[in-house]
């Protein structure tokens, strides 16, 4: 990194980015604030009522619920994909006219529209119109999303691993591609094996673009709204009710203010942390780079 | 290793396999979809995407979607490079609080927004505009911005910038005529990552919109719960909205993973 020179007038430069940020995030933050302390009649009359909204959700089941299942889906998301992508990303060519083709082939659903994502996997997976649904069928298994929560969990873990897997793949691979050659024949010379290759020429190499990885899917894989959405709606019965899913039903559909905006709070308030994380790590790979003089 | 290829081949068919689907579907009657079980069609027609072109309540949904993209994208890019360039280049009071302040918003789940947005939107008289959706995808896509290009310009040599001021460049000058030159990839690389991101977004956009700016994604999924029948023309709206990243995705292949870890690979 660049010694960098300090000057103040650099917030002139910052000011419009910081107006319309806050424009978008700090106003509506507050609106959530406010509702979550009061409740309403409706004609927009509204009374203190304190920490009741956070205490009835700490000890609602549908919030523990949708809580649970929504660490559950990041957590297999996370022990797929992690390794799924690492795997891919060892076998992928490094030169030739295979290059293009993966890096193409395998960035095309990170760029499908998340609804499409969903319309694609709702009709692919259709019993009587789509070739998995199809295809499974009539090898006699009883398979139908709609109807079934195991299907619809095993479609959305599916669909997602489908969508975002290459993600990772991308990201690994831009960790490899950045190991000399000067390390492998190193390796050669003194006759390591492929898996002491991978331990310890590998994979710390791609420590941190994996961190990045790792944070980005769960992040993403914790607010994920439109694509369970578009293929379950949330069902059958509140199988598939992720977080997101759970609070536009409450805060839309329903209307409470008051407990959906104790909700988004205390969502806010997760990534907040997942977001610190984040930029720790993000900052230790900036000052590593620069120490490290790659 | 000689069949170490086959890993990659096997999961690049499992990636096309359904995207193959939808647009093997698209081309098909819906007499065909429904009657026989085809692996291509077997009468080939383009009448799905004839309907799409012709029906307005079809193509207008691509066409407030692109207005409302296109804005995004202007405003993210051109907000975005003096803030980016003060973050690379200058230490001030607050930089680092604000640039993680930035991150969370990126990182801030819209269904916490959605409420709120559609609220504040209609008080001030924004709900079903473009300008709306705009905005609010700035929620996500200026801190997205700022962060991806603050990655390109950090790897421009300072040295670039003294020179110029010793040659007598004013700021805006050298800005214009020498910096943005220089990262005009980044830019790029950018620009294209904010159009992805509010082209692929539906919670907001469906939310803040009712009639005059409804996105595609949102005129999507309400023909699926309407009436849940005409699949072909489903099919072909999907892939429409697939090409605009299938066209572009030559030009940004080698920066993907650099934009979506947010320019930091």
């Amino acid at each position: 990194m660049i010694a960098k020179q300090t000057n103040q007038k650099a917030w002139f430069m910052v000011l419009p980015v910081f107006l319309v940020v806050a424009f978008s995030a700090v106003i509506p933050l507050m609106t959530v604030v406010n509702y979550s302390f009061q409740d309403t009649f409706g004609s927009n009359q509204f009374f203190w009522v304190g920490m009741t909204w956070f205490r009835d959700l700490i000890h609602s089941e549908r919030f523990h619920d949708a809580f649970l299942r929504q660490i559950m889906f990041s957590s297999i998301i996370l022990a797929i994909e992690i390794p799924l992508g690492i795997a891919i990303a060892l076998t992928m060519p490094k030169k030739g006219w295979g290059v293009p083709v993966c890096l193409i082939s395998m960035a095309l659903p990170l760029l499908i529209p998340w609804n499409v994502v969903g319309t694609i996997w709702q009709i692919f997976g259709r019993v009587d119109i789509g070739l998995l649904g199809h295809t499974l069928a009539s090898l006699g298994f009883d398979y139908n999303y709609t109807q079934d929560p195991v299907a619809a969990w095993l479609t959305i873990i599916i669909m997602d691993v489908w969508h975002w897997t290459s993600l990772v793949v991308l990201l690994a691979y831009a960790g490899l591609c950045s190991i000399p050659d000067a390390y492998y024949q190193a390796a050669k010379i003194d006759g390591a094996s492929r898996l002491a290759v991978f331990r310890y020429i590998q994979l710390p190499k791609m420590q941190r673009v994996l961190l990045i990885a790792i944070l980005l899917r769960f992040m993403d894989s914790f607010m994920i709204y439109t694509e369970p959405f578009v293929i379950t709606g949330g069902g059958p019965g509140n199988s598939t009710t992720f977080m997101s899913i759970d609070l536009v039903k409450m805060a839309i559909g329903q209307f409470d203010l008051g407990p959906a905006a104790a909700m988004s709070l205390i969502y806010f308030l997760v990534i907040l942390l997942l977001s610190y994380v984040f930029y720790t790590v993000m900052s230790n790979i900036g000052e590593e780079s620069s120490n490290g003089g790659a | 290793m000689r069949w170490k290829w086959l890993v990659p081949a096997i999961y690049i068919f499992f990636l096309l396999l359904p995207i193959y689907w939808l647009v093997n579907m698209s081309l098909k009657t819906n007499d065909e979809i429904l009657s026989i079980f085809s692996l291509w069609p077997r009468d080939l027609t383009l009448a799905n995407y004839k309907v799409i072109f012709t029906d307005a309540s079809w193509y207008s949904g691509y066409i407030n979607s692109m207005i409302y993209v296109s804005i995004n994208v202007v405003i993210s890019v051109t907000f975005a490079l003096p803030a980016a360039y003060a973050f690379s280049r200058y230490s001030f009071v607050g930089d680092k609080h604000l640039f993680f302040w930035l991150l969370t918003n990126r990182m801030a789940p819209p269904a916490v927004f959605a409420l709120p947005f559609f609220q504040l939107y209609s008080s001030i008289g924004l709900f079903d505009t473009h300008i709306a959706v705009a905005i609010a995808h700035c929620l996500f896509n200026l801190p997205l911005a700022v962060w991806i290009l603050e990655g390109f310009m950090s790897g421009i040599p300072k040295e670039i910038d003294e020179t110029a001021f010793v040659d007598g460049y004013s700021w805006p000058r050298f800005f214009v005529k020498i910096f943005i030159p220089n990262i005009a990839s980044g830019i790029g690389v950018t620009a294209f990552f904010c159009f992805m991101f509010s082209w692929v977004e539906l919670l907001l956009a469906r939310t803040l919109t009712a009639v005059h700016a409804k996105p595609i994604s949102a005129i999507m999924t309400r023909t699926v719960s309407a009436s849940g029948l005409d699949w072909g023309v489903l099919a072909a709206a999907g892939v429409l909205t697939i090409l605009p990243g299938a066209l572009v995705i030559w030009f940004v292949r080698n920066h993907i993973a650099k934009g979506f870890a947010l320019g930091r690979v």
